[in-house]
């Protein structure tokens, strides 16, 4: 994964709340490979009608090219299934902005180079407004916590670890690989101190 | 003053970086059909598990619940699973094994779940081993491939939230009701960002059983963690499983166990009081599990809604095909299900079998136990015959129609009650409506092919 600092694209309107994963990907797609692509994937039952059509008014029909999307309160709530994120980020899209983000969705984005953006409600619900079916174009500042949204713009909140994650593009199993001194010491001390913490003997059951 | 998360987060935790992520170990780790990504990505780098003995496969997501796997993916995705374990040496509890179930189900039963461990899996409904009082959260696949590796996970400690339950839960209302009910109050995001512990005299007097369920629909409420203090109801159930320690090892657990709970003056960051005797049986009616109300409510009205709010619910109606105002007892259903992580151990079974024996369903339904200890215990008691004199399917164990990855699915603009956990748009199948509600609550409403208050249906002996 790389890391990134600045992106500019194009922004959409997800006027929804609580997109959850199971809509980001619907399970009977997830036993595909990741190497075939995730992004036809997704928000597949929203952007498709039941005869398999795309649904012409549905935003990210209207901007197939969009790249930054802005949605409600509780975006990627649900199942851990990072699919969701997969589907996202092989349509394209870098950042989504949103009042609050699912906790596990937003640890998936991050370890997928996704931003999640969070920004407060009440800018939000008029950005919404504002872009109506639209789309406008928009910079996304990583180390500054700010996106240049058509006039306006807005500041977003994130953890500081994950903002250096993304700048960086770090791999956590790469960051890990120094601790394992400390991970081997951790180990000896809970097998001798708390023997109960690892199973009973595994011939058992 | 400590909290039960401080507890269990300072005996973990090997690292903490400035930023404040802290590197923790865990002490088992489950992986199933979807762990996939993850296997997939330790073999890009050439890695190699750490840790076998502490990783467990499963095969729930994907299980045939009747007969062989539906299609060639589908057998291919169970495959993957039992190759990848093979290969890495990790015991895997596959179809042909007769302690195979769903995780959130056989970890328990198996005694691989413990007070005081840290325990991660690719799902959502990790927090169900909270009830044991562990440290047990979902984890996506980036991650799962970094427990694989390394036996430990990155993660920022969670802001504490203790939801207090006091007084009694009345005849027929449960740990669902209970669930349902905060997270109607809180929101499906009401606890994002939080670990929370589950208190009060009505949490101390559930069934571990109980307890599970309640856990489980933590992240229904945004919560990645929900936990319970573990007590002598623990480790009664604990003692005697499979993988748990036994003798002198089981003593000393106890003895450390006992002092995994929050300090009597232990602050929290967030606090929230229920009343168990306010509590009534509880359907959905929305596409999200906050939208909940008790069975003796009337569909909500969006015209007396304001902004985005009033957008949701219509939306939600529009999908549902329900109508404002609209009694809910008065939703006819197509079909039921009894089955998940959230609801699929012997005592859901009871509660459903209590209110179907002797009567007849007026629509179809499955029937799918946890594990297949469940459903030995189940046909040892005679409750498949009641399930299936009623006129519903006996299946096999597994994820099944909760998830709809299996091949079992609810068709098009069918309306299931479901004991499961998720009513999102499309989770049982496209443009399937679900309903979600207790074991007890789903049985009544296949007697009467509507959404139905158990409570007038149940005799002497209570069933919840």
């Amino acid at each position: 994964m790389s890391g990134w600092t600045r992106h500019t694209g194009k922004a959409v309107a997800l006027d929804l709340e609580s997109v959850d994963t199971d809509q980001l990907i619907t399970a009977r797609f997830m036993s595909t490979p990741r190497a075939e692509g995730y992004g036809r994937f997704l928000l597949y039952d929203l952007r498709f009608d039941s005869e398999e059509q795309p649904v012409p008014d549905f935003p990210l029909n209207r901007v197939p090219d969009a790249s930054i999307l802005v949605a409600r309160r509780n975006f990627g709530s649900g199942s851990s299934r990072e699919a969701a994120v997969y589907a996202l980020v092989d349509f394209g899209i870098r950042t989504v902005i949103a009042p609050s983000f699912g906790d596990i969705f937003a640890s998936n984005a991050v370890n997928n180079g996704l931003l999640p953006a969070q920004a407060d409600e009440a800018e939000i619900d008029a950005l919404i407004d504002e872009l109506a079916g639209g789309a406008v174009h928009a910079t996304v500042k990583l180390e500054h916590g700010e996106i240049e949204i058509g006039s306006r713009k807005l500041a977003f909140t994130l953890d500081a670890a994950w903002r250096e994650k993304l700048i960086n593009g770090w791999d956590d199993i790469d960051l890990t690989e120094q601790h394992h001194p400390a991970i081997a010491r951790y180990r000896d001390r809970r097998a001798k101190a708390q023997p109960w913490a690892f199973p009973a003997g595994q011939t058992a059951g | 003053m400590k909290t039960l998360l401080d507890k269990l987060w300072d005996a973990h935790e090997i690292h903490r970086r400035d930023d404040g992520a802290s590197l923790m170990w865990v002490d088992r780790h489950f992986v199933h059909e979807g762990s996939h990504h993850a296997f997939a990505k330790l073999a890009g780098r050439g890695g190699t598990v750490a840790e076998p003995g502490l990783t467990f496969g499963v095969v729930d997501h994907y299980a045939p619940t009747r007969g062989p796997a539906a299609s060639p993916e589908i057998a291919r995705m169970i495959e993957t699973l039992e190759n990848n374990t093979r290969d890495h040496g990790i015991i895997c509890f596959g179809l042909n094994d007769p302690r195979q179930g769903i995780v959130h189900v056989i970890g328990p039963e198996q005694g691989l779940t413990l007070p005081g461990l840290l325990i991660n899996c690719g799902d959502s409904h990790t927090s169900t081993h909270g009830a044991f009082g562990a440290l047990a959260f979902g984890i996506g696949a980036t991650e799962v491939a970094h427990v694989l590796a390394t036996q430990t996970v990155w993660q920022k400690k969670p802001k504490s939230m203790r939801i207090t339950v006091t007084g009694r839960l009345a005849s027929g209302v449960g740990a669902k009701d209970l669930a349902l009910a905060w997270i109607a109050m809180l929101g499906a995001d009401g606890a994002q960002g939080h670990a929370i512990e589950y208190a009060g005299d009505t949490v101390r007097g559930l069934t571990m059983e109980e307890r599970m369920t309640l856990c489980n629909l933590s992240i229904e409420g945004g919560g990645r963690f929900g936990m319970v203090a573990p007590d002598q109801t623990t480790f009664d159930y604990v003692s005697g499983r499979p993988f748990a320690p036994g003798g002198e090892d089981l003593d000393r657990a106890i003895g450390f166990w006992q002092t995994l709970s929050s300090d009597a003056n232990a602050a929290f960051d967030k606090e929230v009081a229920l009343e168990a005797s306010d509590i009534a049986p509880i359907v959905t009616w929305g596409t999200s599990p906050q939208d909940a109300l008790p069975v003796t409510g009337t569909v909500p009205d969006p015209s007396r809604l304001s902004g985005a709010d009033a957008g949701r619910v219509r939306a939600a109606l529009d999908y549902m095909g329900l109508m404002p105002g609209r009694a809910l007892a008065d939703v006819e259903i197509d079909q039921v299900f009894i089955g998940s992580c959230t609801n699929a151990r012997i005592e859901d079974l009871r509660a459903a079998a209590a209110v179907l024996s002797g009567r007849r369903a007026k629509v179809p339904g499955l029937v799918s136990p946890g594990s297949r200890l469940v459903q030995a215990q189940a046909e040892a008691e005679g409750l498949d015959k009641i399930f299936t004199e009623a006129g519903l399917d006996w299946v096999g164990p597994g994820c099944s129609m909760c998830v709809a990855m299996n091949g079992d699915r609810v068709e098009p603009g069918k309306r299931c009650a479901s004991t499961t956990n998720r009513n999102f748009r499309g989770r049982q199948g496209r443009g399937a409506r679900t309903h979600l509600m207790s074991p007890a609550m789903v049985a009544a409403a296949a007697i009467t092919g509507r959404l139905t208050d158990v409570r007038p249906m149940l005799g002497s002996e209570a069933a919840a």
